[in-house]
């Protein structure tokens, strides 16, 4: 019935998050927020020779918010400044668009549901809008409107 | 509230009922529509769907001043509406009765017009911790231009009015007092009598946001002493972009127009203008004629059906629906007032309410998920939002089933 939205990686990781913590010695950080529903999100990165070695992100929102951060943070690690910038348009243009998912995506394709529910688009991005932000270290608070 | 009776006893036959709302008869994914969010938008009845097709149909014209036939029928049509409202707020007169478009523009209206007339540096309006977004934002607004302050009357775990720390809240500088009739977020019906008395006491104005009780209960304005009354036509089984603003007459007279343009006026020159009687005073510009007309359809509608029959009808449902869903583990009603309109606000634990709601929708179940436009209000409670189920007299017992087992299937997924 919802399966197409709530698929059971989505389910695992908006009940189990990764990377789901403070972190210390963070040398990026961002706030979200999605005045629609209320949610706030923390990120933190460690970016070393412009390199995202660490990613995590405190906060609780609804499944879809939540597993796409879970995601997001784990599929962060490794990349490039440039390569994770790449990745939020990437990632954008599964939930918008019927083009095919691009395989850089891996297992974030997970995802591609949501974009039959229009009302939940922002839900998903939450997260990608607060990266984008601590990548560009503007410090103002990421919202999805 | 009335005093409850049963389903049976009422006889209201809601079958019968349902056959007036064309809205209803369809199924979304597959499943009959579950309408529960009626707190945000009612559905209208056939004559309501009517009244605006005959008016496009035989009877448009501009209203007021025009001499031909058509201009006529339009002005004497718009304008029995407003004997309608006169007549279901039991208001004195219908110079007592504006069309704006809708509650919040009610509140705007005074806020703006009496407001600025009326408060100054150092003055007081007082709100409550359960507003709508649109009875608190008007009033900062002019509190911040006026260098006012605007305090707030706190509520109890139940979401109930304390009204010891509104009296102590009440002094010389209280210029205003603004409370919602009923709760949109958590259903609570507020004592608006002892409110408004209180706030007489001393010597400051009420006005009472109606938007969420016009459709579940009588008012009268009179028996109530409110100074000003709003609600939306919308929510009472109307279209949307018009409602009533009610004022007592001399409040209206000393006012000074609201909006400026054609209609409110009675001569113009380029030196001086002088401005219409009221009502017409703060109606400028060509209304929502048509919206008029349906909502005057639909006041006749709810008459007809008989208030205290509505809300003894919703109050069975009230307790139904809040029994059945205090049998789901994990859920948490969000407001529990004694005094209640059938509104089932909620959260569930590890649960977001986003997720249920769109489940809900994949069954055909329409409810509202968010903050309600009542952010206080979640903080208070210290949720970000909560799934709300509002109900009309078209609900059924089988349909709160239907929500029921949807939300046993949302535990399923999420749980």
């Amino acid at each position: 019935m919802v399966d197409d939205l709530y698929q059971e990686t989505i389910l695992d990781h908006s009940k189990r998050p990764r990377n789901h913590h403070e972190m210390a010695d963070a040398n990026r950080r961002a706030d979200g927020y999605n005045p629609l529903c209320g949610d706030r999100l923390k990120l933190y990165l460690k970016v070393e020779n412009d390199v995202v070695k660490e990613a995590s992100f405190e906060g609780a929102g609804c499944a879809i918010s939540t597993a796409s951060a879970s995601l997001m943070t784990e599929s962060l690690k490794g990349k490039t400044r440039e390569e994770a910038l790449r990745l939020i348009d990437k990632f954008h243009t599964l939930l918008t668009t019927d083009t095919p998912a691009s395989k850089d995506l891996g297992k974030l394709v997970v995802f591609c549901g949501v974009r039959d529910y229009p009302a939940r688009v922002k839900c998903a991005t939450l997260a990608w809008h607060t990266l984008k932000s601590a990548l560009n270290g503007t410090g103002e608070v990421a919202t999805t409107e | 509230m009335s005093t409850p009776r049963s389903i049976l006893e009422t006889g209201f036959d809601v079958e019968k009922v349902r056959e007036d709302f064309p809205v209803l008869k369809q199924t979304i994914h597959a499943k009959p529509l579950v309408y529960l969010d009626s707190a945000a938008t009612a559905q209208k009845p056939f004559v309501v769907i009517d009244a605006i097709r005959k008016f496009h149909e035989v009877d448009c014209a501009n209203i007021h001043r025009g001499v031909h036939e058509l201009s006529q029928r339009s002005t004497a049509a718009y304008e029995e509406t407003r004997g309608k409202a006169k007549r279901f707020l039991n208001a004195r007169s219908r110079s007592e009765v504006i069309f704006v478009r809708g509650t919040t523009e009610g509140i705007n209206l005074v806020a703006s017009s009496w407001g600025r007339q009326n408060v100054s540096k150092g003055d007081e309006i007082i709100i409550s911790a359960m507003e709508h977004h649109s009875n608190i934002v008007p009033w900062q607004m002019l509190c911040e231009e006026k260098d006012a302050t605007l305090r707030v009357i706190p509520m109890n775990d139940r979401g109930e009015l304390i009204l010891e720390e509104y009296e102590k809240l009440l002094g010389p500088r209280t210029r205003l007092v603004a409370v919602g009739h009923v709760s949109n977020a958590l259903g609570t019906i507020n004592p608006v009598r002892t409110v408004i008395d209180m706030a007489h006491r001393v010597g400051a104005l009420a006005l009472i946001d109606g938007a969420q009780a016009a459709p579940h209960m009588k008012i009268d304005v009179g028996l109530l002493d409110a100074d000003f009354y709003t609600f939306s036509g919308h929510k009472v089984f109307g279209p949307t972009g018009i409602g009533v603003l009610y004022g007592k007459a001399k409040l209206l007279d000393a006012m000074p127009p609201y909006q400026g343009g054609g209609d409110m006026i009675r001569t113009v020159t380029f030196e001086k203008t002088t401005y219409n009687e009221v009502p017409y005073k703060f109606e400028a510009g060509t209304p929502n004629i048509a919206g008029g007309i349906g909502m005057g359809a639909a006041l006749d509608y709810v008459t007809n059906l008989g208030l205290d029959r509505i809300a003894a009808y919703e109050h069975e449902l009230l307790v139904y629906g809040t029994q059945l869903l205090s049998r789901i583990p994990g859920l948490r009603m969000i407001g529990t007032a004694r005094e209640k309109a059938a509104v089932l606000s909620f959260v569930i634990d590890g649960i977001h309410p986003h997720d249920i709601g769109t489940v809900l929708d994949r069954m055909g179940i329409a409810v509202r998920t968010g903050h309600h436009c009542a952010q206080p209000v979640m903080d208070w409670f210290g949720i970000p939002a909560t799934t709300r189920a509002s109900l009309a007299f078209y609900n059924t017992t089988s349909e709160l089933d239907a929500l029921a087992d949807g939300l046993r299937k949302v535990k399923e997924v999420f749980g």
